[in-house]
């Protein structure tokens, strides 16, 4: 066991299929969902015309922020030489492919007519920053595709790193138009801000690289297959700086905020009064999302411990959930200001909070966004050679 | 004796003659201005038919010659009254519930006070037929486009309902088609899944009658608060008004150059 070989999951154990047939059964109700919704219209959701994007966007844009961020284990390997990281690099790319799709099918779910996809993609408005994500994100599948075949068949190896250098180049420049998908709505208090782009960027970075953790050890656990402290030490110290490089950039947006006086009202409403988004912010996005994985990942009675690393994982996935949402929801909850400084009322809700209430639907459709993801990366492993037989400490740190 | 009856006679007779040569020439009268009202019904339709070929022949394409814009007067608006609000929607086949969050609303009356001064002014607030519109830009399809005279629409044939416009509106002025609709006007098609807003009685426009449902009903109203005309006309009603009295924009801050102007803001 010395050498490095991958391997499918031989083992079709009962388990196996029934973590498949939950996931299928997850994202079957999901479509159903969606349908029911497309049948009756967006009436029966929370969505209304106030908030017009709401949980399946959240759904949608943290899968496919995630979806990038994802990648970085195999570019680290690709791109930056670190031969430690190699193992682990195919499951890194099958794992941004199975978000990336997740998040997209939630995304298409959930438009007024779904059935008019064909328009979208074949008409083109170049300048609109939503049309170039469509071809940014098929992009992504085709050449996250040559990415996986590169490392897979040994005669395409020789194109690998060039490969893993125009997949981080390609997914750096998605999620910079995720980002700008909002940093583009100069109208909207919340969003006006060129700090989005570079802030989904490292965003993407966490999220992911949770996702990556949590399926890695799932995988791992569930297969048998050993798995080193090393690897998991790596990833553990390298999620710590992206926690924290989140915080720094969430400090930098309100701070920056915060000085000009034109955005004290909106800041307030985020941070002080601002109810649910408020409470997300500070507990879901800093508390749970930022400080305690921080402690956990950090903390020296921690080190080598896996339910600690998992625990900092899901509650990193659970803090980034919340920061989507009070971007995505909080960020039209706020009123748009028509009239800076003045007070104003309408029968179309003008000057108010906006009110949304997730229905069931949306959150089935979400939820399915996940399941999809879940099970294509459990189809992945289970037919093609993506995880290492071993990722042993002797095996792993023989590749330094 | 009988000659003063004979005069009698004579007289008698002349007086009914004088009355049927009157009602001959009544009933002349009568036949003659049928003819003229039958001919005008007759030629009615082809003058009305000529109105409309002048306003814009259906296989021409829209110019930007012509810049439709609307000028709203705050100071004649008042707080009570919702006529705009109400043409709209009886125009549009729109018909909101009060209250309703998910029902279309293409024009609503906005109350705006100064909480430093109590000064209230109430007028309406439409899409803003803006020249660099931001719903444009960000539309993934070109659903939403603009026409070269300015009027700003949704192609109801290529919007997949993704709402990105709305997002980006500086307005608020689109709604999103929440459930399946009945009672559709001809006019106004629309559909659920799909995205709509003031479309400036374009309709209206292009069949020549230079006015929209709003302005119509608030002039008869007697505000008239709203004036419809071309921008691009310096001898148009609407740029005369604009040149003497001025007028600003929503939000102009954006650099936008909206259709909408307003006096009195």
């Amino acid at each position: 066991m010395d050498t490095l070989r991958y391997s499918s999951i031989a083992a079709r154990s009962p388990k196996f299929w029934m973590l498949l047939i939950g996931l299928a059964l997850i994202a079957v109700v999901g479509v159903l969902s969606a349908h029911h919704m497309e049948v009756e219209g967006h009436v029966i959701t929370g969505m209304n015309n106030q908030i017009v994007w709401g949980l399946p966007h959240v759904f949608a844009i943290f899968l496919i922020v995630a979806a990038s961020g994802a990648l970085n284990v195999a570019s680290i390997a690709s791109v930056f030489g670190r031969a430690e990281y190699k193992p682990l690099a195919r499951l890194s790319a099958l794992l941004a492919v199975a978000l990336l799709a997740g998040g997209l099918a939630v995304l298409v779910l959930d438009l007024g007519r779904p059935d008019r996809l064909i328009v979208a993609m074949t008409q083109y408005n170049f300048k609109s920053i939503f049309a170039w994500n469509i071809i940014l994100y098929t992009g992504f599948f085709a050449i996250v595709g040559v990415y996986i075949w590169s490392m897979m068949d040994h005669s395409m190896q020789k194109y690998s790193k060039k490969a893993g250098l125009f997949v981080f180049i390609w997914r750096l420049i998605l999620t910079t138009g995720t980002g700008s998908i909002f940093g583009f709505l100069v109208a909207r208090s919340v969003y006006d801000t060129a700090m989005l782009a570079p802030m989904f960027i490292i965003m993407s970075f966490a999220f992911g690289l949770a996702f990556y953790v949590l399926v890695l050890l799932a995988s791992y656990t569930w297969t048998q297959r050993p798995l080193g402290d090393f690897v998991l030490n790596k990833l553990r110290n390298l999620l710590g700086v992206f926690i924290a490089s989140i915080l720094y950039f969430v400090a930098v947006y309100h701070v920056t905020n915060l000085y000009a006086t034109e955005h004290h009202a909106v800041e307030k409403f985020l941070l002080v009064d601002g109810g649910i988004y408020t409470t997300l912010f500070w507990v879901g996005q800093v508390l749970i999302g930022g400080l305690i994985p921080l402690a956990l990942i950090y903390m020296p009675q921690t080190k080598n411990c896996r339910k600690t690393l998992m625990a900092a994982c899901a509650m990193v996935i659970v803090g980034g959930f919340a920061q989507v949402y009070i971007i995505v929801v909080g960020g039209q909850a706020f009123p748009l200001e028509l009239f800076p400084g003045m007070e104003v009322s309408s029968a179309f809700f003008d000057g108010e909070v906006s009110q949304y209430c997730p229905s069931i639907w949306e959150i089935l459709l979400g939820i399915a966004g996940i399941a999809i993801s879940l099970l294509l990366v459990t189809v992945g492993v289970a037919v093609l050679e993506f995880l290492p037989d071993s990722l042993s400490d002797k095996i792993v740190e023989a590749k330094k | 004796m009988n000659n003063v009856v004979n005069k009698a006679y004579k007289l008698l007779r002349k007086s009914e003659q004088v009355t049927d040569e009157q009602k001959t020439d009544q009933s002349k009268r009568s036949f003659i201005g049928g003819l003229v009202g039958a001919s005008g019904l007759a030629v009615a339709p082809g003058v009305m038919l000529y109105q409309i070929a002048s306003a814009k022949p259906a296989d021409q394409a829209v110019t930007n010659k012509v810049r439709w814009g609307m000028l709203v007067n705050v100071n004649q608006c008042t707080e009570d009254c919702d006529a705009c609000v109400t043409a709209c929607n009886d125009e549009h086949g729109l018909w909101p519930e009060e209250g309703s969050s998910t029902d279309s609303q293409w024009i609503r009356k906005l109350t705006v006070k100064d909480p430093s001064t109590q000064n209230t002014k109430s007028f309406p607030v439409m899409c803003q037929h803006c020249e660099h519109p931001p719903c444009v830009d960000v539309c993934p399809t070109g659903a939403s486009f603009k026409r070269e005279d300015g009027i700003v629409l949704v192609n109801m044939h290529t919007c997949i309902g993704c709402r990105y416009c709305m997002m980006a509106c500086p307005y608020k002025a689109r709604s999103f088609v929440h459930e399946v609709l009945e009672d559709q006007l001809p006019s106004t098609p629309r559909g659920k899944g799909c995205v709509d807003s003031c479309n400036m009685c374009v309709h209206k426009v292009d069949a020549g009658d230079n006015t929209t449902a709003c302005a119509q009903a608030c002039e008869k109203d007697g505000h008239q608060a709203i004036v419809f005309g071309d921008l691009n006309d310096p001898q148009s009603e609407i740029s005369k008004r604009l040149k003497d009295f001025g007028g600003t924009q929503i939000r102009a801050d954006l650099g936008l150059n909206t259709g909408v102007r307003y006096q009195g803001l």
